[in-house]
Formats: C-alpha cells, sequence, structure tokens
C-alpha cells in the first residue's frame, strides 16, 4: 500500500510537468513575485511556491521522512499533520534551509522554489532564509527590548528606511502592536508567551519575508493566545504563504486550505521508522471525505 | 490503641510510620559532626593565616608604603613600582587573553566539527594545560618569550604573555561554558531572519554570554595576578625602584616583592611582606567581588 502513496493525491496527479515558474533568480536578484502555472485544465493548478518531488531526508543516512511529493500554493496556508516522529517539523526545516545547521542532515530529490532548486550549489542558504521566514514551537526572543527584537532582522539585512516605521509595521502586522506601543524598550522576556510568539511572527515578518514556516507556533499556547495566533494567520494568507506543523488537528481544519498527512512506518529494510505523506488534499476533503482509511482513522481520533 | 475492637471502629495506629532504626540516626548524627569539623578546620587555617599576617603586616601598612619605591632601608622602602608593575601585568595580559580565548572559545563551540579527531584532541589538551605547574610556563617564557624566538627580554610584555598563556585555558573553559548556556532556540532565531553565522554570533550569542565570559576573565586574572614562580624565570626585578612606563620596561609585582623582601635577614622587611599580602589580598578579594557581583547582575534566565 505504501508504494502507491506518491501519487496517492489529486494535487500530484499532474506533475511532473516544466517548471512553470519564470523567477528562476528569485533567490540572487530581487524578490520577484512569481506566477504559477499554466495548466488552467487542471483544478489544482494554483500559482506555487514550493514543488517538492521526491523529497528524502536523512540523518546520518537513517532517513527521517521519505519520497514526499507535493506542491505548496501561493497566498494559501498548508497544514503538515501527522503523529510525533513522522518528520513533519523535519520536511518543514528544509523549506528554508534550516536543516543545514544540522552536519549530517542531508536532502534528496528536489525541493523546488519559485521554479529554482532550492538546494543547488549556487543558492546561498541565507539568502533562502531572508526569504523564507520560520517561527519555532516555544517562543524565542532575544534578550532584548521589544524594539531591538523587531529591528534585529532588518538590522542585519540592511533594509533602507525609517526603523521606527518598520518596527511600528511590523508590530501592527503581528496584531501585536497595541499591546507593546508603549513599552517597546522594555525587555521582551517581560511578555506573556502568546505576545512573545506573536513578537516572534512580527519579527519573522519585519524581513518582509515570501514565505513564512511556523513550527508548531502553539503548542507552548494557552487557548485565547493561540486563537489570536489563528486570526492572525488567518489575516496574513493574504500577503504571505504560510506552512504550519501543527499536533492540533482542529487547529489544521481552522487554519489551513491544503492538509498533508504524514505517517510513521518502517522502511523495506524493515530497520528503520520513517516518515511518508499518506494523503495531501484540501484540507475539507482530508477531514470529511478522506481518501485514505489510515487519514481517516488518524483525523477522527481513531488513532493517534 | 488495643481496646480497639470491631463494635466500636478499628485503629490504623499499627499503619504509623515507625522510628528509623537507632543505628542509623547515630550515623547520620556522627557524619553531620565530622563535617562540621572539616568545615571548622578549614576556617581555622585560613583564619590563623589571616590573623598572623594582619598582626605582622597592619603596623607597616600606610600611605607612604603605598607610594614609595622599595629601598636597602626597611623603614623607607614601599611598594609602588610592584602595584604599578601588577598593574601593567594584567593589562598587556587581558589584551591578550580576551581576544584570545574567546576567539578559541568560539571556534570550539560554533564552528568545530565534533566528530573530527583533531578537534577532540584540542578539546582535551586544553583541559591539560590548565592542570600543568605555573613554573612549565615560566620556563616556555622563558625559551620562547624572553630569548628564543620572540627575544623581547625580561619586560612587562614577557610577563603578560606568559601570566595569559598560563591562565587562557581557564579562560576557554569559562567562556565555552558561558557561549553554550545561550540557547540554540536564540541562535535559530536570528539565523532563521537571514542572519549569517558570524552576525548570530556577534549580535546575539556574544552578548548573550558576555557577562560568563568576563566572570572568567577575571577570575583567570585574579590567579595570575598571584603567581610568583614563572617571573622568576623571565626576570621579574628584585629591586626597582622606578614605575613601569610601558609593555617594554623592566618591572617587578606584588608576588614577587613580597618573595623578595621575605629572603632580607631583617625582621622589618617580614612585616613589610606581609603588609603586601595584605594588599594583594585585598585587591583578590575586590577582583573576585567584582566577578560575583558581575554574575548575579546579569545572569541570564533562559
Amino acid at each position: 500500500m505504501a508504494r502507491e502513496d506518491r501519487t496517492a493525491s489529486p494535487a500530484n496527479a499532474a506533475q511532473p510537468g516544466p517548471a512553470p515558474s519564470p523567477a528562476h533568480d528569485a533567490l540572487l536578484g530581487a524578490a520577484e513575485r512569481p506566477h504559477g502555472g499554466h495548466r488552467i485544465a487542471h483544478p489544482e493548478d494554483r500559482p506555487w511556491v514550493f514543488d517538492l518531488r521526491d523529497v528524502t531526508v536523512t540523518y546520518a543516512g537513517v532517513p527521517a521522512v521519505r519520497h514526499v511529493n507535493f506542491r505548496i500554493h501561493e497566498h494559501e496556508v498548508t497544514a503538515l499533520i501527522g503523529p510525533s516522529g513522522c518528520g513533519k517539523s523535519t520536511l518543514l526545516r528544509c523549506l528554508n534551509r534550516m536543516n543545514d545547521l544540522i552536519p549530517t542532515a542531508s536532502v534528496e530529490g528536489e525541493i523546488s522554489y519559485h521554479g529554482q532548486n532550492l538546494y543547488a550549489k549556487q543558492v546561498d542558504a541565507v539568502e533562502v532564509r531572508k526569504r523564507i521566514g520560520m517561527v519555532f514551537q516555544k517562543p524565542n526572543p532575544f534578550p532584548k527590548s521589544v524594539y531591538d527584537n523587531i529591528a534585529f532582522g532588518p538590522r542585519v539585512l540592511g533594509m533602507k528606511g525609517d526603523m521606527d516605521e518598520i518596527v511600528e509595521q511590523a508590530l501592527r502586522r503581528g496584531a501585536v502592536w497595541d499591546e507593546v506601543k508603549d513599552r517597546l524598550k522594555d525587555n521582551a522576556f517581560g511578555m506573556s508567551g502568546g505576545q512573545q510568539q506573536r513578537l516572534c511572527i512580527a519579527r519573522a515578518l519585519a524581513v518582509a519575508p515570501d514565505v513564512i514556516l511556523m513550527d508548531e507556533p502553539c503548542s507552548a499556547l494557552d487557548p485565547i493566545s493561540t486563537g489570536r495566533i489563528e486570526d492572525l494567520i488567518a489575516e496574513l494568507k493574504s500577503d504571505y504563504s504560510i506552512v504550519i506543523v501543527t499536533h492540533n488537528m482542529q487547529q489544521a481544519a481552522r487554519v489551513s486550505d491544503m492538509t498533508a498527512f504524514f505517517t510513521v512506518e518502517l522502511d523495506e529494510s524493515e530497520k528503520h521508522r520513517s516518515g511518508r505523506v499518506i494523503e495531501f488534499d484540501a484540507t475539507d476533503k482530508i477531514f470529511t471525505n478522506p481518501a485514505d482509511p489510515r487519514t481517516e482513522a488518524y483525523v477522527t481520533g481513531k488513532v493517534g | 490503641m488495643s481496646a480497639a475492637s470491631p463494635g466500636f471502629g478499628t485503629t490504623t495506629a499499627h499503619r504509623r510510620v515507625p522510628p528509623a532504626p537507632r543505628g542509623e540516626r547515630v550515623r547520620n548524627v556522627v557524619f553531620e559532626i565530622l563535617l562540621a569539623l572539616c568545615l571548622v578546620l578549614a576556617c581555622l587555617l585560613l583564619g590563623t593565616l589571616l590573623v598572623d599576617v594582619i598582626s605582622d603586616g597592619a603596623g607597616s601598612l600606610s600611605w607612604d608604603f603605598l607610594t614609595r619605591p622599595p629601598s636597602a632601608l626597611p623603614t623607607l622602602a614601599g611598594l609602588e613600582p610592584a602595584i604599578f608593575g601588577t598593574l601593567w601585568l594584567v593589562i598587556t595580559c587581558v589584551a591578550f587573553i580576551v581576544p584570545v580565548g574567546v576567539g578559541t572559545a568560539i571556534y570550539l563551540e560554533e564552528y568545530a566539527d565534533r566528530t573530527r579527531w583533531w578537534n577532540r584532541l584540542i578539546e582535551v589538551n586544553i583541559q591539560n594545560l590548565a592542570a600543568v605547574p605555573s613554573i612549565v610556563y615560566g620556563i616556555f617564557g622563558l625559551a620562547f618569550l624572553y630569548r628564543g624566538g620572540l627575544d623581547l627580554g625580561p619586560v612587562i610584555l614577557t610577563g603578560g604573555l606568559t601570566l595569559g598563556l598560563l591562565v587562557l585555558p581557564v579562560v576557554i573553559v569559562t567562556a565555552r561554558e558561558a557561549i553554550r548556556a545561550v540557547p540554540p532556540s536564540i541562535r535559530e532565531g536570528a539565523m532563521a531572519l537571514g542572519a549569517t553565522r558570524w552576525q548570530t554570533i556577534w549580535r546575539q550569542v556574544l552578548p548573550g554570554s558576555i557577562s560568563g565570559v568576563a566572570t572568567g576573565t577575571i577570575l583567570a586574572l585574579s590567579r595570575a595576578i598571584g603567581e610568583t614562580a614563572p617571573l622568576l624565570l623571565i626576570g621579574a626585578v628584585v629591586f626597582i625602584t622606578e614605575n613601569p612606563s610601558g609593555p617594554d620596561s623592566r618591572y617587578t609585582a606584588i608576588p614577587f616583592q613580597i618573595f623578595a623582601w621575605l629572603r632580607f635577614p631583617q625582621e622589618e622587611f617580614k612585616n613589610k611582606a606581609a603588609a603586601a599580602i595584605i594588599v594583594l589580598m585585598v585587591v583578590l578579594i575586590a577582583m573576585n567581588s567584582i566577578a560575583i557581583w558581575l554574575r548575579n547582575r546579569y545572569q541570564r534566565k533562559w
């Protein structure tokens, strides 16, 4: 059964097809808003940001997640769900090359970002991360003032413009301005967890990224803070493409447009357990009428 | 208790926790007393030393003592050149150990691939260097800094560098600990914003570990200040009446002056030495206090 996974999802049915994006040098020149494919015939044909083709990620030769194929579309929220250890965070970290920081990690297959191979030799990981921001599981503000937290990114990137303006805009977009506008000089460690996480989102927004990756952004937060972050995600969707890893299925159902369901399986040699994508489809379909019985069992809470 | 009968409910007295066995209680008390005795012994030794030094030296302590050069006449002898010598040694030492020590620590913590054998070899060697007797550093300084390759002669620079080498392992180890205490999430946060590795280190990791680095440096310096043996080999001067004027001056230092005075037969010089010990102790206590204050003041709870 696992062998069929690669073609299990409708979104993948149309591929491989030529890379449709013209923005081949998006990572080298000015960020150019890409355009998606033009295969109008297929309803899934929307402008895409990432195209994952047979992606396998290994740590020291041991695969963590294998043979992943799907596309992440522009101005949509894509959720990655599945049990612990299924490699969804691993995959997420490959999308902005954060996994480069782990010396033993390696990526096979192709991750295409606007038509450009993210792991091509001439692509600089630092340039990638300038365009693809990340929000982590535990809020990780810098031990500095609220203002300096936001200004850090624009400063290291040498962004031009009025820094006060950049900071205010980012905090407004991060829906945390009203709470911190009177204490911009205070240390960010004094804020609540939910405020810290919105600060971290605002920090990511300050460098004007194209994509925001979120690795279980609400797992350390209470339900009210979680609700505020989910509202924020819904707002941000119009300007950014968002990929979110979550353990909370209701959250995936609430915030995402597309959902990839991962599971953990023994590989062919039966020595290692690694993650696979079982199903990738519109969130509605995944939660109401999944194609695979394993997806259904997971989203209905029968296993998990 | 024994009167419990089914008709009036049952007692649960038999489930009470029994008292500790007698033997165990006695052992506990004996052990506690032993530990307390150790403490008393340590304090007694230290106290005796302090009382002895202060009773010998307090009489010689005066403003004149601190501002006069040494003299063949015990009544005139002062500590000024030694104080300035120590000060100069500290300055050259800091200028050497902070960049080299912190640089090494950054390399080992942030860049070195620990799976490579040479990096592990370097680590083990640094730890071992911390245990090498100070006289060995003196021999090294004599062979390679005073004479040999650099041929600097018996000057402040030679002394500062030799003492620097002596405490460098301590600085590296404490700086590494401070750098390691900065959580990985801070590095990830900076890198995820598109900061380069160096920007991350320079703007997040180092500011986050600065108090630990400073504390370690001060503690290392307080060890360097007290060292006498290496100076013996690299040409500190027993009798000098001029303050050093730069890294190329000849010099003496407080512990070396103490050593020199103790070799004189006159009782008055012994009192001078005791007074110099008091000065050295005050300096050391002050430095350690600053280190503790720094640590408490800037300690971060991540």
